[in-house]
């Protein structure tokens, strides 16, 4: 995957492209909003991470002025500023995925996949999910394993279909909280953990490998160990 | 010693023109421009008709005259008219007269000389003339009639004007001085009133100076008649209030910060510190680095509680309101907790009346009740064999939605009822808990915000949480918020904090 940071913050700058390029992305890096942008329209980049306030240009007209050229690479803000609006703003503006600072570089990461993976994605999103023996029939509300029918609570059913969904991809315990519930505040508690364990004993319970792995220090993966 | 008289040339001319900048002046010269062109209107039309009414007279007097003569002219021709001219020419006050042959040649009368060709002229002129008794040469004026008698001869008949025109000269004077007057004392009067009036809106300035100088207990002085400038005052003393009360709050958030930041700083520091010294192995220098993590991930939480419960108090917060589905977000919240509730032993009911709507920030009104179920949770474990059911419900009273949570735990004394909304309080009993006291607080923000009430009650054993909102919110303030891009401010955003 190749990424395009776009940060004014030298340090913080050289953080993320180490990060990135250690878990072995392409990271190009850009000092303010107008070489961003130059750099952006070149083109070529599946992911561009955008801090919100840049010299020159700043990251929402950045973003702005590429959507106005028609140029869709998936774009994730980075803000210090964390109100409800500003990422409503953010959004507006044409970014995909707002996270304010500080931030873990794992949830970082595991959104950059997804806003990549999305980019490669159809646009018809497929009926059905399958992963290894386990498959999701989005239409039919049924999920079975190796055959058998396992029967899951509606939340139960859109958390096991966002984890199917980025089958493979780290999903983080906010995005869950974002994704499955629409809720963007801080629970300020394992909640989502429990609705994971929960759906864990319904998937995994007699069965001799997991599906659901959780990942230490990022969240949650839904990925077939058979292989 | 030239700075004194230097000064006060300085403020002299400075005088001037900040005279003409006062409001008081301004008044002043508008009152008085209106009330000269008054008087000048009135006295105008009192000469005016006093002239047209000495003129009717002397116009009336003439005719008498004229046509006295006509008769005495039709019974004893024009002898008796020249007799009777002569004799009346000689009384004193008399009128004019004159009696002309066919070619112009005076027979009778008291007129001297008259312009050429009055006398061609039948009916009424104004002209100059000169009596035959009079010396001085000054010509007077007089209005007079011409009368044609038979054969040619003509009469003459007319009044001075001298007396007409100097009542006009006696009218004049009048209105010179009463506009003089009316100008003088109009002055002194708009003066006075202005001065009155911007004496006290000086002393308001004066003292909103000394508020900026740094006087922030300074009020403005009520005289207590409740007039607009007490009123104006009432409300300025009231705004100053409230911003003592935010700089009050802020000064709290900074002490709050100072003291409850620092110490899990310190605590973050000292692990470090520790680990670099003591630590043998790399999995020891890993575990110490995670704990910092996790230290400094809750620095930011409370970092973040505290910015929101700021903007909250502040009051900054109003935008991105809309109308919501209070029903929806409570039974999802429920619902979310269920099973940390079974985790805990507890057991999660929900009684929520289908479709309540309210107006209000969807993050807001959620990070609220999430934060009180999440304390129910904590703090709702009930004694040996009590109940342990934690209650959520939602439902109209009247013209509000009444939101309450209620445990059966330890409950809160209520003496410390009043004291758990501040920041960063804990009560004892709650201290070996994970938390920063920062909870309600939230809560008391989001909800006053909203318009609501929120108060404590005793759930006999237990606590009861009630949040009472406005049914659609009668605040109207917020309608822009999201077709707004400029907007700037609304709540925190804290599930972007990594909680690893």
């Amino acid at each position: 995957m190749r990424l395009l940071i776009v940060e004014d913050d030298a340090e913080a700058a050289a953080y993320l492209t180490k990060a990135f390029r250690e878990v072995g992305h392409v990271a190009d890096h850009a000092a303010d909003g107008l070489e961003g942008y130059a750099m952006a329209e070149g083109g070529g980049y599946d992911v561009l991470v955008i801090d919100r306030m840049l010299p020159r240009l700043d990251g929402l007209s950045l973003i702005r002025s590429l959507r106005e050229q028609k140029d869709d690479t998936p774009a994730l803000i980075l803000s210090a500023l964390a109100q409800v609006d500003d990422r409503v703003k953010g959004l507006r503006a044409g970014g995909d995925d707002y996270l304010p600072k500080p931030y873990a570089f794992s949830e970082l990461l595991a959104r950059v996949e997804v806003l990549a993976r999305r980019r490669g994605a159809p646009a018809a999103e497929p009926t059905t999910y399958r992963v290894g023996e386990l498959v999701l029939d989005r239409l039919a509300h049924r999920v079975t394993r190796e055959g058998q029918e396992i029967v899951l609570q509606p939340r139960e059913f859109r958390l096991l279909e966002y984890l199917m969904k980025h089958a493979g991809q780290v999903v983080t315990r906010t995005m869950l909280l974002e994704n499955v519930w629409d809720y963007h505040f801080d629970p300020q508690t394992n909640v989502i953990d429990v609705h994971v364990s929960r759906l864990r004993a319904k998937v995994d319970k007699g069965f001799e490998l997991p599906m659901i792995h959780t990942i230490r220090g990022a969240g949650y993966m839904v990925r077939d160990s058979a292989r | 010693m030239t700075a004194p008289a230097d000064a006060s040339s300085h403020k002299r001319q400075r005088f001037l023109p900040t005279l003409f900048r006062t409001t008081a002046f301004k008044l002043t010269a508008a009152y008085l421009v209106i009330f000269a062109l008054f008087a000048a209107f009135v006295l105008g039309y009192v000469a005016w008709n006093a002239k047209r009414l000495l003129d009717d007279q002397i116009r009336s007097t003439i005719d008498a005259e004229i046509q006295g003569l006509a008769e005495q002219q039709r019974q004893g021709g024009i002898r008796r008219i020249v007799n009777i001219v002569e004799r009346r020419s000689r009384a004193p006050g008399a009128s004019l007269y004159l009696v002309t042959t066919p070619v112009g040649e005076r027979i009778a009368g008291n007129v001297e000389a008259i312009p050429p060709g009055t006398l061609d002229r039948t009916g009424e002129s104004e002209i100059e003339y000169a009596r035959s008794s009079e010396t001085v040469d000054t010509p007077s004026r007089a209005l007079v009639r011409v009368f044609l008698l038979p054969a040619g001869f003509r009469l003459l008949v007319g009044r001075d004007l001298e007396e007409r025109d100097r009542l006009g000269i006696v009218i004049r004077r009048a209105a010179g001085w009463s506009l003089a007057l009316v100008l003088i004392l109009g002055c002194f009067a708009s003066w006075f009133v202005a001065r009155r009036v911007l004496k006290r809106i000086d002393g308001m300035s004066e003292t909103a100076h000394g508020i900026m100088e740094g006087d922030l207990k300074g009020r403005l002085a009520i005289t207590g008649t409740g007039d607009e400038l007490d009123r104006l005052a009432l409300n300025l003393n009231a705004m100053l209030d409230r911003i003592g009360e935010l700089m009050a709050s802020m000064q709290q958030v900074t002490d709050n910060i100072a003291h409850d930041l620092k110490t899990p700083l310190t605590r973050l520091r000292n692990r470090a510190e520790e680990a670099l010294r003591t630590a043998k192995s790399p999995d020891e220098l890993r575990a110490a680095l995670d704990g910092s993590i996790e230290e400094a991930d809750n620095l930011i939480r409370v970092f973040n509680a505290l910015l929101m419960i700021a903007r909250l108090e502040a009051g900054r917060v109003s935008d991105n309101m809309s109308e919501l589905d209070i029903s929806e977000i409570v039974s999802g919240l429920a619902e979310l907790y269920e099973p940390l509730a079974e985790e805990a032993g507890l057991s999660l009911a929900s009684d929520v009346a289908p479709g309540l709507k309210v107006r209000g920030n969807r993050e807001l009104i959620g990070q609220a009740l999430n934060n009180l179920i999440d304390n129910a949770l904590k703090y709702g474990a009930p004694e040996q064999g009590g109940d342990g059911t934690v209650a959520v419900s939602a439902r109209t009273i009247g013209d509000q939605v009444e939101l309450s949570v209620a445990d059966h735990g330890s409950g809160i004394p209520e003496a410390d009822r009043g004291r758990v909304f501040d920041r960063f309080v804990r009560l004892d009993t709650s201290r070996s808990k994970p938390g920063f006291g920062l909870g309600l607080s939230l809560v008391a923000g989001v909800v006053r915000l909203h318009g609501g009430s929120l108060t404590l009650e005793d759930n006999a054993p237990g606590l009861r949480v009630v949040i009472l909102l406005p049914v659609g919110s009668p605040k109207p303030v917020d309608t822009p918020a999201l077709a707004e891009p400029a907007a700037s401010t609304a709540a925190p955003n804290p599930a972007g904090v990594p909680i690893h």
